[in-house]
């Protein structure tokens, strides 16, 4: 074969984590817990409301705690959580320099001051307008200008990540960086290429338009840029738990990694083909050209690929490992898996979840079909599927070895039973509610809708025992989160002393060398650009070609 | 590449080929795309632009209606519909004010309905009975309230 081939690292891979850096990454995973425990009351809160039994006390309104809920777990979890497991991996495989950590400190406090502000809109009754801030609602200029800062900060940190494994390529040439420094720069520049689009519209759109400098907003525009961005959002969610799979899940089990090119390889697709799909979650509206929404339904497709690339090489990873054990049979193999180890086991159930979840996905995503879904609570069950299964139950899996490997202490047994205590709960109280979210979507039960009996319709009177069921799935959730939270205390604070291992597995002996090109940073930058370009450019003009006069803001709604 | 990891992907690809061959099919050759109408209206004045100034349903051919409504916080215009069984209507919608979502539980009718745009989705009605219409998009405070019914007889 002609094509260039990479030699290994020997000496990285296994850097000390010094206590300076424990903190800093500390820092970012403690954020991210305390936003579990107020997100997942709110989400108590919702499904009490939804089952009728229930009101909220002292005026709170519905859609306040909602907006609480999608911003602190869609927008402040994911992204402190990930950043700080972006770190640890960059720490453990390539290193940080004293600047670099100083610089990602200033880019916490800046998420920080910027989570803060939006948190205080939001509490104050301002902007209850959900995550995904649709105009013309328009919230306190606070809260734009408070994601803004959240984005900004966290683009400083991604930037630091680039620079880290700038800094090792200089000091290893002709050496194939570390697997897991590959893979957060894929996801930071992912994020980074995405949040543009919301950047936009936030800081062009809607930061002026709230202040009241710009009359009146184009709506269209603003959806657009939102989902040229939301989409690759839940992508960036999901390609940190893929790291967790590929590079931390065949440590635990005793094996080594199936295939490091395999592993790349879906990690480029992710990034070429996440990103010019958001037409897709904008699929009934007007305005926007009906092929160039069918030609995003294709490119959303061609993401399926790299998650069915990824559910072969676990697979393939799982089996090599039972059979070296000696497990024969054609599924003997599944049974040396080490079912007992909550750092297996959690993030299993969430791949497991995916299959649903995926396949939930593509039915979302099958263009006339979604017109059977759309805005229907089958879109809340698909995603807490995806995200609060998938994603998080890995989350917790990290945080299982992470945590006490940054705060130099121990996963004792006992904390060990209590985790998978917790990934049970979580499997049951979800299996319940989002089984009954997607079930009663399907009725026409809508999302995002406060408890009504709707005029005391029939249709409507049959979903309230989905509404129930949803009650107690979240009910039993969040006991889950109760003790997920306890067992965070416990390895942060409390556990004994100890050293921790940071699994993160080897290459098979035999498997194929890594080709060169992978190393191009500049040929995949191209190719997502240049997919994005064709993806969006005709219809974006279009769009704005023939845009209607713009939308004034209302206020009012919101009960501002 | 190992030999299994090439048969998987065949037949992972041609599994997503397949889906969106019939999507597309179904899109283009039998029309039951999404509803895509793309025609504007300026929104501070839809009282005052036809067919908005007068909302209503209209009977435009043998068996054949078209729903004129306009969207607002938090109610449609018209609403409490009435129509005869087996007809196929036309709804041709706008939004005073904010971003609104117009479905027929227990149809496939679902369609965003956004301040300047005019949305259209035609749906028969074969099956006699009481049909819940309801906002699907966050329009605010009273979201909730804002549904109504479409009666056929």
């Amino acid at each position: 074969m002609g094509i260039a081939k990479l030699e290994d690292a020997k000496s990285s891979q296994s850097l000390p984590i010094t206590k300076p850096e424990s903190r800093l990454y500390m820092s970012f995973i403690h954020v991210a817990f305390i936003s579990l425990l107020i997100g997942g009351l709110m989400g108590l809160l919702q499904t009490l409301v939804r089952s009728g039994k229930f009101e909220l006390p002292w005026g709170i309104d519905y859609y306040q705690i909602l907006t609480v809920h999608g911003v602190i777990l869609g927008l402040v979890l994911t992204t402190y959580f990930i950043i700080g497991f972006h770190f640890a991996l960059m720490g453990k495989t390539v290193g940080i320099s004293e600047k670099q950590r100083k610089v990602t400190w200033l880019a916490f406090w800046v998420m920080v001051v910027g989570t803060i502000m939006t948190a205080t809109t939001i509490l104050l009754g301002e902007a209850s307008v959900l995550y995904t801030f649709y105009a013309p609602l328009r919230a306190h200029p606070a809260f734009y200008i408070g994601l803004a800062l959240v984005i900004i900060g966290s683009w400083v940190a991604g930037f630091v990540n680039w620079r880290q494994l700038y800094v090792w390529k200089k000091q290893n040439p002709g050496v194939k960086s570390p697997l897991a420094a590959f893979m957060v720069t894929i996801n930071t520049l992912l994020w980074f290429i995405a949040s543009l689009g919301v950047a936009a519209a936030v800081l062009i759109q809607f930061i002026p338009w709230s202040l009241g400098y710009a009359e009146t907003i184009n709506v269209l525009v603003s959806r657009t840029l939102f989902w040229y961005f939301g989409h690759p959002l839940v992508y960036f969610w999901l390609l940190p738990a893929y790291m967790a799979w590929y590079l931390v899940i065949p440590k635990i089990i005793g094996g080594k990694i199936f295939s490091d090119s395999l592993a790349r390889m879906s990690f480029v697709l992710f990034l070429f083909f996440s990103i010019p799909v958001g037409f897709h979650h904008q699929l009934t509206e007007p305005g926007v050209d009906p092929t160039w929404k069918f030609i995003q339904v294709v490119l959303t497709f061609m993401v399926v690929i790299p998650s069915l690339m990824t559910a072969f090489s676990l697979f393939a990873t799982f089996e090599i490992t039972g059979r070296k054990k000696g497990y024969g049979g054609l599924f003997g193999w599944f049974k040396h898996l080490p079912w007992k180890d909550v750092r297996f086991l959690a993030p299993f159930i969430g791949m497991l979840a995916f299959i649903p979840g995926g396949a939930g996905g593509i039915i979302n995503a099958s263009h006339q079909m979604n017109a059977v879904v759309h805005n229907t609570i089958w879109v809340t069950g698909h995603f807490h599927l995806t995200v609060a299964t998938t994603v998080i139950l890995t989350f917790f899996g990290i945080t299982y070895w992470l945590v006490p490997h940054l705060t130099g202490r121990k996963l004792t047994p006992q904390l060990n039973k209590l985790g998978i205590v917790q990934a049970i709960i979580w499997t049951v109280g979800m299996t319940i509610m989002s089984g009954a979210m997607h079930i009663v979507g399907l009725f026409g039960a809508p999302r995002r809708s406060s408890y009504s009996e709707y005029g005391g319709t029939e249709q409507a009177s049959e979903w309230i025992g989905y509404q129930l069921a949803q009650a107690v799935g979240g009910t039993i959730l969040f006991i889950g989160i109760l003790l997920m939270i306890y067992i965070f205390v416990k390895l942060t604070f409390f556990a004994p002393k100890g050293e921790e291992e940071f699994p993160i597995a080897e290459e098979e002996e035999d498997a194929e060398p890594t080709p060169a090109f992978f190393e191009n940073w500049k040929l995949w930058i191209a190719i997502t650009i240049a997919l994005i370009l064709f993806a969006y450019t005709i219809p974006f003009v279009d769009i704005i070609q023939n845009s209607p006069p713009g939308s004034k803001p209302f206020d009012f709604p919101i009960g501002r | 590449m190992h030999r299994h990891e090439k048969i998987w992907l065949t037949l992972s690809t041609a599994m997503i080929v397949g889906f969106f061959l019939i999507a597309g099919y179904q899109t283009f050759a039998l029309e039951m795309g999404p509803p895509s109408h793309s025609e504007t209206i300026d929104p501070q004045k839809v009282d005052e632009i036809e067919p908005f100034d007068e909302p209503g349903v209209y009977e435009v051919g043998e068996n054949k209606y078209e729903v004129v409504m306009t969207l607002q916080i938090f109610s449609f215009t018209p609403n409490e519909i009435e129509i005869p069984a087996g007809s196929e209507v036309t709804f041709t919608m706008t939004s005073k004010d904010v971003t609104h979502g117009f479905q027929i539980a227990g149809t496939n009718v679902n369609a965003m309905v956004m301040p300047g745009y005019i949305s259209k989705i035609t749906q028969t009605f074969n099956e006699p009975g009481e049909y819940l219409v309801l906002c699907n998009e966050y329009c605010g405070a009273g979201h909730q309230m804002m549904s109504t019914t479409i009666t056929v007889k």
